[in-house]
């Protein structure tokens, strides 16, 4: 089968590999439809994830149809096109009983720190990813779900980390009616977070970030005030002037390890690794909100450390909240939003592009060029 | 779990103002009280282990499933055995592993050639979409290395001398 092949940072390629295998009776066996790069594979692709192993297929949000089960797969059956969680959940353990499918206890024995992540290097468990034409998929029972017969499939593939990951930011924001919401990130994530502020009653949503093409899509995509952090003297001044000196009611980070904007977090996070990449969104997060205010972090950041100001958090009393999305829990709920048109993901695709081309897709995305937000790999698998 | 004063419901106060809502990571966690039962639940049948699969030292066994994709080999593979010895808390734990990324790089290049194949380093890194999107881009690049490069031959070379 064809399948994405990591060679190291900057380096990937699309080639032959063998096809994956039942290794366990409730796995099943999924043959890709669609498959997208999401903003985290890019940590990955810039070899800033420890234990990312040459020869690993990346990717975590895919679709598509099953071709395979283990003998106690009872919950999906062959033929049946699923999208699949990004994160692998037995739906058993005392945390995925109580909603936390993000943090699954039996889905990584390489590290505590992080469940199961399909394609996200071996601190995320050392499971290929569904940049493939197949792919296994452990704990069928649980995690796979079955697409509506009405879902449009480039809104489903979103479901399956984008769109279950930016509610969940707004969501962990605890947003108020009438509250003043800002976004730090205008990737993907953060101009579908911005979208998902208004769900909660904000009556204000701002995005942060750099990129011009990328404002002015959130603007229009988010229906969002947007700034570009280039044009001001200092983004935290801006930001407490604007809300009248008092802060944001909710600040959320959508941007993680590989922020620009601030020298110092880029130097030792981005060139010398002093630290587990570029902190400075959660910086300037908990600096621009309110007191007693809430921080949302969805932004990934490796596992071993980032220089952040924790004492104006413990200072200013604020709530910082963060997690893997909780993307079984989410999906009825969401999947309601997708299908009464309320929400969009769709929208956000702006590059579809085969299996083949997977070197130029990431290269592309990597370097937001020909205005790219969000990439769609098609696997051309065969019968 | 080992509770030393077994009584301690009987404590004052215990318990008046319990407040299950008031759970700071809800709604996304249902809190049910099954925390307290720690790793007391039902698992499914443990996946075989048939490769080497390095496991973090602060959990007792291997998860039910797990990914067998590239097992430890050569250099790196010998890096990574070291890290695992150490917990997630230690740098001696993440920035070996860090290290072995980088080893296991020209680990690949050396498998690459064994096989006979000659990597494809400028598609590999999408050379195509560059010179499609970002020509001005790369050529400036190529121009400041060149540039550079051309700097520091002269330099040395005036050195020499």
């Amino acid at each position: 089968m064809l399948a994405m092949n990591y060679r190291g940072p900057f380096r990937v390629r699309a080639e032959q590999r063998p096809m994956p295998e039942i290794l366990h009776p409730e796995d099943a066996i999924v043959r890709v439809t669609r498959t997208c790069i999401c903003g985290s594979d890019l940590h990955l692709y810039h070899g800033m994830v420890p234990d990312t192993r040459v020869g690993s297929t990346f990717g975590h949000e895919f679709i598509g149809i099953i071709e395979e089960v283990g003998p106690l797969v009872t919950n999906v059956k062959i033929g049946d096109q699923v999208l699949v969680p990004f994160n692998i959940a037995c739906g058993k353990c005392n945390f995925c009983k109580q909603g936390l499918y993000g943090n699954c206890h039996e889905s990584n024995s390489m590290a505590t720190a992080v469940g199961g992540i399909f394609g996200y290097s071996h601190t995320a468990g050392g499971y290929n990813g569904g940049q493939a034409e197949y792919v296994r998929v452990p704990y069928a029972n649980f995690g796979p779900t079955v697409i509506p017969a009405d879902m449009d499939p480039d809104d489903a593939v979103l479901l399956t980390d984008v769109v279950p990951t930016s509610y969940q930011a707004a969501e962990m924001g605890g947003i108020k009616e009438g509250d003043t919401v800002v976004v730090f990130g205008a990737g993907p994530i953060g101009i579908m977070a911005a979208r998902c502020a208004w769900f909660f009653g904000a009556a204000r949503v701002i995005i942060i970030d750099h990129i011009e093409y990328r404002l002015e899509f959130a603007k229009n995509y988010a229906k969002c005030e947007a700034y570009n952090f280039k044009s001001m003297a200092d983004p935290v001044v801006f930001l407490k002037k604007t809300t009248d000196w008092y802060g944001a009611d909710v600040c959320i980070d959508c941007v993680g390890c590989e922020a620009e904007g601030n020298t110092l977090q880029t130097f030792s996070g981005k060139v010398t690794l002093m630290q587990a990449g570029a902190a400075t969104a959660l910086q300037w997060a908990i600096n621009s909100v309110k007191k007693g205010g809430i921080v949302s972090v969805v932004g990934v950041y490796g596992p071993p450390f980032n220089y952040v100001p924790i004492g104006n958090v413990l200072n200013k009393g604020i709530t910082l909240r963060a997690n893997q999305a909780s993307v079984k829990r989410l999906l009825p709920k969401l999947i309601e939003h997708v299908q009464s048109g309320r929400l969009n993901p769709k929208g956000l695709i702006t590059h579809r592009v085969p299996l083949e081309e997977i070197s130029d897709a990431y290269n592309i995305f990597s370097k937001k060029l020909d205005e790219c937000i969000k990439t769609v790999l098609i696997p051309s698998a065969k019968h | 779990m080992n509770i030393e004063n077994e009584d301690y419901k009987n404590i004052p106060g215990w318990g008046m103002d319990i407040d299950l809502d008031n759970e700071p990571t809800y709604p996304m966690k249902n809190y049910t009280g099954d925390d307290h039962k720690r790793s007391d639940y039902e698992r499914s049948e443990q996946q075989k282990v048939d490769v080497e699969l390095l496991k973090s030292n602060e959990r007792p066994q291997y998860s039910v499933v797990f990914g067998n994709t590239v097992p430890p080999s050569g250099l790196s593979g010998m890096i990574r055995r070291y890290a695992f010895k150490h917990s997630e808390d230690r740098y001696r734990h993440w920035i070996p592993l860090i290290m072995a990324d980088r080893v296991n790089a020209w680990e690949g290049i050396i498998e690459d050639l064994a096989k006979g194949i000659i990597p494809n380093v400028l598609a590999e890194r999408g050379i195509k979409s560059e010179l499609r999107y970002n020509a001005k881009g790369f050529a400036t690049k190529i121009l400041v290395t060149a540039a550079v490069s051309v700097l520091m031959i002269a330099w040395i070379r005036n050195k020499k001398k």
